[in-house]
């Protein structure tokens, strides 16, 4: 069998680490995630998801256990090379959009590309506006994030986080701040990238009705995996 | 453009109020500075050119003669010796061609004059006035004191028997441009005096120079003074006018003449630039501190405000340093704008000034020695070191930032 994407192994987490507060948050997680993968991550408030998505994002590290991506260690990888496997193997979408006030549609799909590859080229500009015309924006390419509804920003988002055309979108709530119309479409989207282009997706959601229609669910319980399950009776994207 | 580039200036353009505070508090910092270093620099450069008018930054005279006794002491032997300090005759500098040689080629000299010079009497009718020779060549010795500046009639023309006088000797004797008086040396071989024609009339500035001076072609200086072939003193300007007492330092200790600097020569005057050129440069050092600590406080606040947007570039992949730059760059183009728009304001303020302030008789109180380009080039190449430099605390916090404790905010 090839490569598992990403391979976690015994991971643990603790936070006040030294001091009177040392909580552990993780206690041993083994997880792997297959390239093309749509999982999603489930599990009650405090559970741990946001913590393991930060890992998982490279966001942070973890106290102990070892984290590959590709095959490849990071725990011992200094800060720059994180940086950049950041980078080229990892898009972001949040729960609060988070995209940069300050610039347009276009110029936040164009950031990380800016940040990877220097400079922005006609081919790569052009690039981004295809993505907003995939996720419908075709029509609010130079709107400032400002002037978009919260679906909206949401698919400005998932367009950034595809820019790089990374294995892996880490998605972080990605519907939760929305109605369940705008939910549906965004997560429509990403199943559709997910089939077109193979990216695998781990989702963090509330919704369980979301999260029977991944091909796997991983079920977080007091800093535990509880449940990892295939599902094989998806409903239909 | 680099990504430090465009997100720095997309910053800069969004907090507009933010920018306009601290590029506002740069160019009133860099104006401040700009405006008092000017104003002391032209202040003391007219103060100086006004004393300097009529003296040479250095002069280089012959050593003192000394009289030594005949008999040296010897052992066992008691010698009660007489000796005389001895009359200081007029006496040439020696091998002064060589050393003015020397001199010219040294850069940090930029004019050098010979210069023969000694007592006489300037005879007309039945006037007879006690006068000094000065002994020039005029071409060298007008960069020095710059005589032609100061005619009031004539030309700083000097033939074999030319002379250019002061303003009081002149009305002394009752001559103008054109007319001929006769000047008498004790040293002049045969006692008849001889005649000169008055080519200039000169102001020195000082009525006691003006009463007394008179300038004569550098050979018929040699011939009233006996002191054929000879210079009694080599007259020098120096380019760094400060160094003037090092340098006349060095010289003496490498030629064993005497050496004598304006530095020594006018104490007073120095003190008093030296004081005043402190206080310049506590003031100056305040201002830029109270403008670098403006600029650092608006810019951590900034720091603080986007501290999502710092997290959201680190999770697209920009690393600490490059977050770090984006800031520093801040400092660096807020510093850069407002030196431009200060050194606008300094020469808006200066020009004022110097319209304003004028002296009672309508003059203007100093004359500026032209802003030089350097200082502005300073000022603004300061001002983005000090904006790097008051950058750097809020760039270091905003590396810092841990990018998943940012995004959760």
């Amino acid at each position: 069998m090839s490569e598992p994407l990403i391979a976690l192994d015994g991971v643990r987490k603790t936070y006040g680490t030294g001091t009177d507060i040392e909580v552990e948050v993780l206690h041993g997680i083994d997880l792997e995630l297959e390239p093309g993968e749509f999982t999603a991550l489930v599990g009650p408030s405090g559970s741990g998801k946001s913590t393991l998505l930060n890992l998982v994002g490279l966001l942070e590290p973890p106290t102990t256990g070892s984290y590959r991506i590709a095959g490849r260690e990071t725990a011992t990888l200094p800060e720059r090379d994180v940086t950049a496997l950041r980078a080229t193997h990892l898009g972001f979408v949040f729960q609060f959009h988070h995209l940069l006030p300050a610039f347009t549609a276009t110029e936040n799909v164009l950031m990380p590309g800016l940040i990877a590859h220097g400079p922005i080229t006609p081919e790569r500009r052009e690039r981004a506006r295809e993505l907003l015309r995939e996720v419908g924006l075709g029509d609010r390419l130079d709107y400032l994030p400002r002037k978009l509804s919260g679906g909206q920003q949401q698919r400005v988002a998932i367009a950034r986080a595809l820019s790089l055309a990374p294995p892996l979108v880490l998605a972080d709530e990605p519907t939760g701040n929305l109605d369940t119309h705008s939910a549906d479409d965004i997560f429509r989207l990403m199943r559709r990238f997910n089939e077109r282009s193979g990216t695998a997706f781990l989702i963090v959601t509330h919704d369980p009705r979301l999260a029977q229609r991944c091909d796997r669910i991983v079920e977080l319980v007091d800093g535990a995996i509880a449940g990892d399950v295939p599902n094989r009776a998806r409903e239909p994207g | 453009m680099p990504f430090e580039w465009v997100v720095a200036l997309r910053f800069l353009r969004e907090g507009r109020l933010q920018t306009a505070l601290i590029i506002g508090g740069a160019a009133a910092g860099v104006a401040v500075v700009l405006f008092i270093t000017a104003l002391v620099q032209g202040l003391q450069a007219s103060t100086i050119r006004r004393v300097l008018g009529t003296q040479a930054h250095i002069v280089i005279r012959p050593a003192e003669e000394v009289a030594r006794p005949q008999r040296e002491g010897v052992a066992g032997e008691t010698v009660l010796p007489h000796v005389e300090a001895r009359a200081q005759r007029l006496r040439s500098i020696d091998q002064w061609q060589a050393i003015e040689a020397m001199l010219d080629g040294m850069p940090d000299i930029t004019a050098v004059s010979p210069m023969v010079s000694g007592p006489a009497f300037a005879l007309r009718g039945d006037a007879s006035k006690s006068i000094a020779i000065f002994g020039v060549d005029p071409a060298r010795y007008d960069r020095i004191v710059a005589v032609g500046e100061k005619l009031v009639g004539g030309a700083f023309r000097l033939g074999p028997d030319d002379a250019v006088i002061g303003r009081e000797l002149a009305k002394d004797l009752g001559v103008g441009v054109g007319d001929r008086f006769r000047i008498l040396t004790a040293e002049s071989a045969q006692p008849v005096a001889s005649t000169f024609t008055v080519t200039g009339i000169v102001d020195l500035g000082v009525r006691d120079l003006n009463r007394r001076s008179v300038y004569v072609a550098f050979r018929t200086a040699q011939t009233l003074l006996a002191l054929p072939g000879g210079a009694s003193q080599i007259d020098l300007k120096v380019a760094e006018l400060f160094g003037a007492e090092t340098l006349a330092r060095r010289l003496e200790a490498r030629t064993g003449l005497t050496v004598e600097s304006w530095m020594r020569t006018n104490e007073q005057l120095l003190a008093a630039i030296s004081a005043q050129d402190i206080s310049t440069r506590t003031i100056r050092a305040f201002v830029i501190l109270i403008v670098a600590v403006g600029i650092a406080s608006v810019l951590v606040v900034w720091v603080v405000q986007k501290r999502r947007e710092i997290g959201i570039l680190r999770a697209m992949g920009a690393s600490r340093g490059r977050v770090q730059r984006v800031f520093l760059l801040q400092g660096a183009i807020v510093a850069a704008g407002g030196s431009l728009i200060g050194s606008l304001l300094a020469s808006a303020m200066l020009f004022v000034f110097l319209r304003l302030a004028r002296a009672a008789d309508g003059t203007p109180l100093f004359e500026l020695i032209a802003m030089p380009a350097w200082l502005y080039l300073a000022a603004i190449a300061g001002a983005i070191a000090g904006g790097v430099a008051a950058a750097a605390l809020p760039a270091r916090a905003a590396a810092r930032l841990d990018p998943a404790q940012a995004i959760r905010m």
